[in-house]
Order: structure tokens, then sequence, then C-alpha cells
């Protein structure tokens, strides 16, 4: 339990709560019924998944049938995108997303590219905003669907979704008049929500979206099962095929303890939204002061306000991200890091490469992501110790980079073979 | 099936730093605790620079070198980067000064695996990290040269174009294989070398199979293949990788002047 005290990951994954642990136990052994089946196990468990449908629906403001059950946000992501621009390819191959987006999101429209639809990429300004003049301008007759995250999962940015909603509202029904048609449904508005449920009021009418995505494990459920909101009346195809469940829209026997969880989760979230948020801000705004109160040459990323209460990332210039990562991993504290050194690729976060930070900022990045089991204990335990280790570190580098700087300040030499790297050299062409 | 990457490969551990790496990494040894101005820095013979903080790694090194036996007095560093980087660093310094000090010919011959098999293996991913360790010693070794006027001895890292069509040099197939491109396929999704110019394509898979021997050695693991390949050198612990580059690239040069 005190291992999980220093947990700063929660943007990662949460553990499960275990009031949801509770009401899944019966749906593995004992109420194991198909749903599709007519005798009494399968009724029970159809009606689980109802009751479930019902419990996440009702405080989003949806009705129960607009719910498709997936094996995780990703593929939320991959159905919302990919179903709605094959479904609707008729009217027209363009699809708008932001430059931040899930790899859920920028994947499958790379793939989509392949299948001639054309993607454009609204680019977020320095704090990571996405701005609604940025989609108007883009906007036009081809455009299918649009998606835009209503929270980053790097940096924590809510993105204005009601306006960018009131956007594409207008420009509907503008082309509706100039075709004479009645009502036009075209552009869709696609959401992924996967980080913003704990702590965002997530109405599908008040936000104005056709399609949200959410994700079990991000809220105290559990993983392996993610959800889309599909408004009724959406064109939509499957991406998986078979026996047709869900209304043909995602095949597959459902997963019915992680449903049942996934919609305990959704309710206790969206009941203990504004308190936890609360507690969750003000434990976060204390790392964060004490952190640039105790540390020179601190950079926040992401926009100052307009940002989940649990997120907090910085970066902190001439060091690198993993070795403070394993640095504290040592006490126990676990973060994470935009840091090359810590991705698969080897390059550095796209999310904040995107806001215009040099390269060497990206470097030195770490994300704090707080929750439930965070306590002020756990946030003083890091001001006490991270500043010994910044500085030690800091001794270990031979670098000394200047605040503000924000024009790449390395020479492109000796990566290997005296070469500029190969993410500095794709940015030219 | 491509195996995890962080399994270590010389241990099989499943995460992923080696005790070694550990003890380097939480304490560095050799570290210069002071990056010395320009007065002090003449305590030094030699000095290398190799890297950028855009990519992620940057090392210097400040040598002491023994003119009459050339052999490495002192090394002392500092390093920007992830745990294998400085940990890579803190191991190189111990390999070239213990034992009264390496002699720089066979400082020249230090290559990455021979550091991260005294690290006791990193991950296949974190191999790109440790690769510039020898570098920095190198182009300190070359400073050396210089100021000793020993301008033949310089050693030239030189890289070759090697399709005209998308500029692609050996360089950046050394570094495709690095990031665990280590077949023609994964280095043309890559670099797209030879897409428009097959020409150049006999070459290129020569020069991934010498990367891939380099470091990764001939069956993907670099310790098990210095060991069978190569017998013991002299009194040393190392142990050389068997790879022989087609165009034996560290050419020697004069210093143009």
């Amino acid at each position: 339990m005190a291992k999980r005290a220093f947990y700063f990951d929660y943007a990662a994954t949460t553990p499960l709560d275990p009031a949801v642990f509770r009401v899944m136990k019966p749906y593995f052994a004992d109420d194991f019924g198909n749903p599709s089946n007519l005798y009494e196990f399968g009724r029970r468990a159809k009606e689980a998944i109802a009751a479930a449908a019902k419990k996440i629906s009702e405080p989003l403001g949806y009705a129960p049938q607009e719910i498709v059950f997936t094996g995780s946000a990703t593929e939320a992501d991959n159905l919302a995108i990919a179903g709605v621009a094959r479904a609707n390819k008729a009217f027209g191959k363009k699809i708008i997303i932001s430059n931040i987006e899930h790899k859920a999101v920028l994947a499958t429209c790379d793939a989509l590219r392949e299948e001639g639809f054309e993607i454009e990429y609204l680019r977020v300004g320095h704090n990571g905003l996405v701005k609604p003049r940025d989609l108007e301008r883009a906007l036009d007759e081809k455009t299918i669907l649009v998606s835009v995250m209503y929270a980053n999962n790097e940096i924590g940015t809510i993105q204005p979704i009601r306006e960018l909603a009131a956007v594409i509202k207008k420009f509907r029904a503008k082309a509706a008049r100039s075709t004479g048609s009645k009502n036009r449904t075209l552009p869709y508005f696609h959401t992924d929500a996967s980080q913003a449920v704990q702590y965002l009021d997530i109405n599908a009418n008040r936000l104005g979206i056709d399609l949200m995505t959410l994700s079990g494990h991000k809220l105290y459920g559990p993983k392996g099962i993610g959800g889309l909101y599909v408004r009724r009346g959406v064109r939509i195809r499957p991406v998986i095929y078979g026996g047709g469940q869900q209304d043909r829209l995602r095949s597959g026997t459902e997963n019915i303890p992680a449903i049942v969880g996934f919609g305990e989760a959704v309710a206790l979230a969206q009941k203990h939204r504004k308190t936890e948020s609360a507690r969750v801000k003000k434990l976060r705004d204390t790392l964060q002061k004490g952190i640039f109160e105790a540390i020179p040459k601190v950079v926040l990323n992401g926009h100052p306000t307009k940002r989940l209460p649990n997120f907090l990332n910085i970066s902190i210039l001439d060091i690198e991200g993993e070795a403070l990562l394993l640095y504290l991993d040592e006490l126990g504290i676990a973060v994470n890091t935009g840091s090359a050194c810590n991705s698969e690729s080897l390059e550095p976060s796209y999310v904040l490469t995107a806001l215009g930070n040099p390269y060497e900022y990206i470097h030195g990045s770490v994300r704090f992501t707080l929750g439930k089991g965070t306590t002020i204990v756990a946030v003083n335990y890091i001001l006490k110790h991270m500043p010994r280790i910044v500085t030690k570190l800091r001794k270990i580098s031979p670098l000394d980079l200047k605040m503000g700087q924000k024009e790449a300040m390395s020479q492109p030499r000796a990566f290997v073979g005296g070469q500029t790297p190969h993410f500095l050299r794709k940015k030219k062409v | 099936m491509k195996k995890p990457d962080i399994i270590n490969q010389h241990t099989g551990g499943s995460w992923a730093y080696s005790s070694m790496v550990k003890s380097h990494f939480f304490n560095p040894r050799n570290l210069l605790w002071k990056i010395p101005n320009e007065r002090e820095s003449k305590k030094f013979d030699a000095e290398g620079l190799v890297g950028s903080p855009a990519c992620g790694d940057v090392m210097r090194v400040w040598l002491n070198i023994d003119p009459k036996t050339e052999r490495i007095k002192e090394f002392k560093w500092r390093t920007f980067g992830c745990a294998s980087a400085i940990a890579a660093t803190s191991m190189l310094s111990v390999m070239a000064t213990e034992k009264g000090g390496m002699k720089i010919e066979r400082a020249l011959e230090i290559k990455p695996q021979d550091i991260m098999k005294r690290l006791g293996g990193l991950p296949d991913r974190k191999v790109h990290c440790s690769v510039l360790g020898d570098k920095a010693l190198r182009a300190a070794i070359n400073d050396w040269f210089k100021k000793h006027e020993k301008f033949d001895r310089i050693l030239v890292e030189g890289s070759r174009l090697i399709d005209p069509n998308t500029k692609v040099t050996e360089a950046d197939i050394e570094e495709a294989v690095l990031e665990g491109a280590t077949t023609l396929a994964a280095v043309q999704k890559r670099t797209k070398v030879g897409v428009g110019y097959k020409e150049c394509l006999p070459q290129v898979e020569e020069l991934i199979r010498f990367y891939r021997e380099k470091y990764f050695g001939p069956d993907g693991t670099a310790g098990t293949a210095a060991r069978t390949k190569h017998g013991k050198r002299g009194n040393r612990n190392f142990k050389q990788s068997a790879a022989v580059h087609p165009n034996a690239r560290r050419r020697r040069t004069t210093h143009g002047r």
C-alpha cells in the first residue's frame, strides 16, 4: 500500500476500485451466460449489459442504446474514425484532426490515408490548444469527420470542445443553406474523452459532439474495456465483423464482467467528479508550486489553467527524463517522461514537439499525474527528494541551457556518424 | 515473434538494467564535478565532445595522457542522457584508466559492445544510448593528436553517400540498424534507401550485416558473439567483434591543413 501512494502515473492507468471489483465478481463464474442466448443465463447477462449501459448513459446524457462496448479506448477510436470514414466516403473523403491526438487516432488516420482519405491536421498553439478559427478555415464540403480529443493524455490540456462544436454546427447550417437541403449532419464531431471522464462534464448534448471515446482503466475500472458513444442517426460501419452483436457495430461476445465494472466505474467517477477534482487540484498545485520554488530552470508544458486538475507536465532543463525517472523509481516514485529514451521509436514526444519547444526541453520532460491514491504525504515526499536528485543529475550533465531560448540550440553533429538525427532531418523536408 | 526489447540480451533478465549499470548510474565514477573554465581546462591534455541535446545524448570527455607511454592517466567526463548513457560513459572511464591506464592505440579500438559487455549488457533498445561514449573518447584522443601535431594519426569517421537519389549515407544505415532495423526491408522502411536506385542494394545489405554484427553480434546477441569468434586480446578483458567493415570504414588520413 505504501508503494501505491507514490504512484504518479494515473494517466497511464489506474488501480481497480474495490467497489468496482465487487460488482464485477459475480459475472466471472456465477452469471457467466452469453447475452445472445434466450434462456435465463443469457437473459441475466443481457440485463447486466443493459444496466451498465444505463449507468454510463445517465450521467452523460446519452440513451443507453447509444453506447458501443469495445475492447479498449483504442478500438473505440478506430471504430469512430474508420467506421465513420468508410460509411460516409460517398459524401467526401476529408478528415480533420488535431496534431496532438492520441496515437489510436493518428495511426488510424494514417491507415485511412492509404485508402484514399485526406487528413488535415490542426496545429495546436504553444499552450496546446486547438484554435476554433483554424477549424473554421479547414472545414469544407468534403469534410466528413472532425476529431479533437477532449483532454490530452500527455499535458492534460483541455480543448475547447463546445466552441469547436459550435463552429461545426455553423458550418453545417451554412452548407445546408447553400445546397438547399433541409438539414445536414456532416461533418460528424468525435472526441476522445479517455482522460476526461473522471474530472470533466461529458454530457454529449452540452458538448455538441456526435461520437465520444471512453476508457475503463483510466477511471479505476478494469482494463480491456472501452466504449464509444454514437449519437443516434450517425452513419457508421463496424471495423470488427462477426455474429452481429451490439447492433452489428461490434461483433464478438460481450465481456460482461468488464462491461459491468466499466459501468460502475463511470457512474462512480461522475458522481465524485467535482469533489475529486477539487481534492486532486489542490495537491497538484502544491506539487507544482513546490517544484517551481525549489528547482531552477523548470518549464511548464501545456496550458497553465485549461488543464485537467491531476496533470503536471514539466521540463527540467539540462537533465534527461529517463535518468530522473529511474532516480525517482529508486525512491518508489513512479512518474512518466516524454524523453526519446523512454519511447519505443527513440523519438521524443510528438505532443511536446507540437507545442513548439526545442528538443532539448522535451528530453527533460516529466509527467506527474495524480489520482485517488495521491496524498499530501506523497507530494511532500517528492518535494523533499526531487531537488537533491535534480542537483545531482545536473552535476553529471555537461549542459547549461538558457531559459526561454526557443530555437534549437544544438549543433547537428555527432549523433551517429556526425549527422543530424533523423527526426530533425524529417522536419526540414 | 520479436522478443520484447526490455529483455536484457546478456542476462535474459526481465528488467532491464544490470546491477553494474545501476551501480554506475547511481554512483558515477570519474565524474568531473565542476566544468572547468578556460584556465582550469589547461590541466587536461585533451578534450572531446559529441552528441547534441536534441538527440538526447551529449558527452564531454577530458583526458590526461602520459606522452611517453601514451597511456590514459585520467579520464573525466560529464554526460547528458539516460541511465544507459551515463553508465556507459562511467564504465568507459573505468576501462580506460584501470591497470595503469590504457594505451591510446588500444583505446581507439574500444567499441560500444565492449562497454556494454562490461556493464553486463543493455536492453536492445538501449544499445543506441551507449554508442556515443567511444566516439567521445576518440574525439578527445584526436584532440590530443592535434595538440601533439601527430596529424597522421588522426582518425576520420567519414560518412559515405550510399544512395544519391534519397541522399542516404552510411551513417543513416548505421543509425537504422542501431534502432533495431536489422533487415533490408526494415532499413528501407526507415530510410527509403535504394527504392529508386537498386544498384546500391548489395552494398546496403552488406552494411546492414556489418552493423548488425558490430552492435548485436552474428547471432543477434552481442556478448556471446564476441566470445565465440575471438579469443582474448592480450591480457585484457575485452573481446572484439569479428565484424569487418566491407570498405574498412575507419581510415587514417592526413589532417588537412
